[in-house]
Parts: structure tokens; C-alpha cells; sequence
């Protein structure tokens, strides 16, 4: 990477830096380093991709109807059931 | 407390009085989530499905005395985390909810992979091959990792809401979280740059 030590902060920092809780001065400075080091910002930019397929595999998964059914009859909620 | 927007659509009293039409309204919220949950923790979808009966069996008698100090899922979150653990605990299974070194100043001594994959179509991005890959990835992670990492990113609970469900600090919360995050991207990233490679 193109400078050590920026590129060993934004490591420390890439949590807070994608889910934007970041102080705005440290974010301007990552952003600045980001415009130099394309390395980094390969590293930002799958970490956010990584992320972001979890959440949308997770998004498309249902409760299955029959284990639906169960958990109602289970809790006496049959009468619920729809 | 955090209180999400499908906490908030739910009566508190009425749940607490023991209204039957109010908690079978909690089971449809949130029984996908717990149950997606338990099977991540056990991996095995009958005792996926233990855990979310007896989640919701305790939580339908706890109800009455809920003083709301958290919100309602992390309460939920928190129960079947326990469930969870307490059937891995009963099948012997090595589940440590403890991590050696949560100070972060202990660094993972990893070669990143400095591929860029993201602009890969959705079609390769979201196959069934890579599904799979993910569900792999998450596994391999050490539990108090993954627990971490399904709570706060795949749950979307707050950092606070995650250390109340899992009994630890928030600085432990962000150091777990940020070291499961770049171990999946590294496991991504070493997939996705195999199959740019064959299909080059």
C-alpha cells in the first residue's frame, strides 16, 4: 500500500468509517488517504460488499410455513394461525 | 434502550397483560429472525427449532415482569442466544462466547487480498455457488465472532443492543466485530478472485 502507516490506521478505523460513526475529522483524513491508495480503497469497498451480501441472503430467507405451524401449535396460538 | 420501528408497533401492556392476539402479532415479527439465528449458532435446523419454541415459550411467561430496560428483540435476542448455547452446552459442543484478546491491540497477521471483485454482475454475486460460500465463510468463524457478526450486521442490531444480547462490552463488541468482518472479506475475496481468474 502506498503509505504504511495511513493504510495501517484506516485498518483500526474501517468499522466505525462504513457504518459512518466515524468523527469528522478522522473521516476527512481517510477519505484523503483513500483518494491516493487504490489498495485501500479495494479494501473499503469489498468490506462493504461483504456486508451488504449478508444482509441481502439474510433479507430473502422466511420463516418455513411448517416450522410456522409447529411454533404456533406449541404456544397454544393455533387459533392465530393464517 | 434502542427501540425499533417493530417494537414500537407492538403494545407493551398488552403483551405484559397477556393478550394472546398481541403475542401471536410478536411471534410473526420476530420468529424468522430467531430462527435464522438459532440455526446459524447450532447449525442444524431441529435444534434451530427447539431454540425458537422454548425462546418464545419463555419469553411469553417473563412477559408479565419485562421492565423494558432493553428493547423487546434484544430481550428476544438475548433468550435465544441462551437457548441456543444451553443446547450446544447439553451436546458438549466447545461454544465460548470468550474471546483471548478483545483489547484490539493484537493484530490479525493476514496478507490482505487486494482483489475488486465488487463489480462482479449480481447474477455471480448472488448465485446459489456463492451462497454457499457465505454460509461456509460465516461457519468457520470462531463463535464469538460470528455471534457477534450475525447480531450486529445480519440482525442490524445497534452495538449497545449486541453487548446487552451477548453479556459483553461494547469496545468487545467493535473489536470482535471488526476482525469477523475482514476475515469474511478475506474468504470473499479469495473465492471471487478464483473464479475471476477461470473466467478470464
Amino acid at each position: 500500500m502506498s503509505d504504511q502507516k495511513h493504510c495501517h490506521d484506516l485498518m483500526e478505523t474501517l468499522s466505525d468509517y462504513v457504518d459512518g460513526d466515524l468523527s469528522p475529522v478522522l473521516c476527512e483524513e481517510l477519505e484523503r488517504h483513500l483518494r491516493e491508495c487504490p489498495n485501500c480503497r479495494i479494501v473499503v469497498n469489498t468490506l462493504r460488499k461483504t456486508i451488504e451480501l449478508y444482509q441481502k441472503e439474510t433479507q430473502e430467507e422466511t420463516l418455513p410455513s411448517d416450522v410456522r405451524e409447529r411454533l404456533f401449535r406449541r404456544l397454544d396460538l393455533t387459533s392465530f394461525l393464517k | 434502550m434502542s427501540n425499533s420501528p417493530v417494537d414500537a408497533s407492538l403494545s407493551l401492556d398488552a403483551l405484559r397483560a397477556g393478550d394472546r392476539n398481541e403475542f401471536a402479532r410478536l411471534v410473526d415479527l420476530f420468529s424468522g429472525k430467531i430462527y435464522r439465528l438459532a440455526l446459524q449458532i447450532t447449525g442444524n435446523t431441529q435444534d434451530a427449532e427447539d431454540v425458537l419454541q422454548e425462546t418464545f415459550l419463555k419469553a411469553f411467561h417473563a412477559l408479565p415482569k419485562f421492565e423494558g430496560r432493553s428493547s423487546l428483540s434484544t430481550w428476544l435476542y438475548r433468550i435465544a442466544v441462551n437457548e441456543a448455547l444451553m443446547i450446544l452446552r447439553q451436546q458438549k459442543t466447545q461454544f465460548s462466547l470468550f474471546e483471548d484478546n478483545d483489547s484490539g491491540e493484537e493484530k490479525d497477521n493476514v496478507d490482505l487480498q487486494l482483489v475488486d471483485w465488487c463489480c462482479l454482475p449480481e447474477t455471480e454475486l448472488q448465485s446459489t455457488e456463492t451462497r454457499r460460500v457465505l454460509d461456509e465463510a460465516v461457519q468457520r468463524l470462531s463463535p464469538a465472532l460470528r455471534l457477534v457478526f450475525l447480531l450486529r450486521d445480519v440482525e442490524g442490531l445497534s452495538v449497545k443492543d449486541t453487548a446487552d444480547a451477548l453479556g459483553i462490552t461494547e469496545s468487545a463488541v467493535k473489536v470482535r466485530l471488526l476482525r469477523a468482518r475482514l476475515r469474511l472479506r478475506e474468504e470473499l475475496s479469495a473465492y471471487f478472485s478464483e473464479r475471476m481468474e477461470k473466467s478470464s
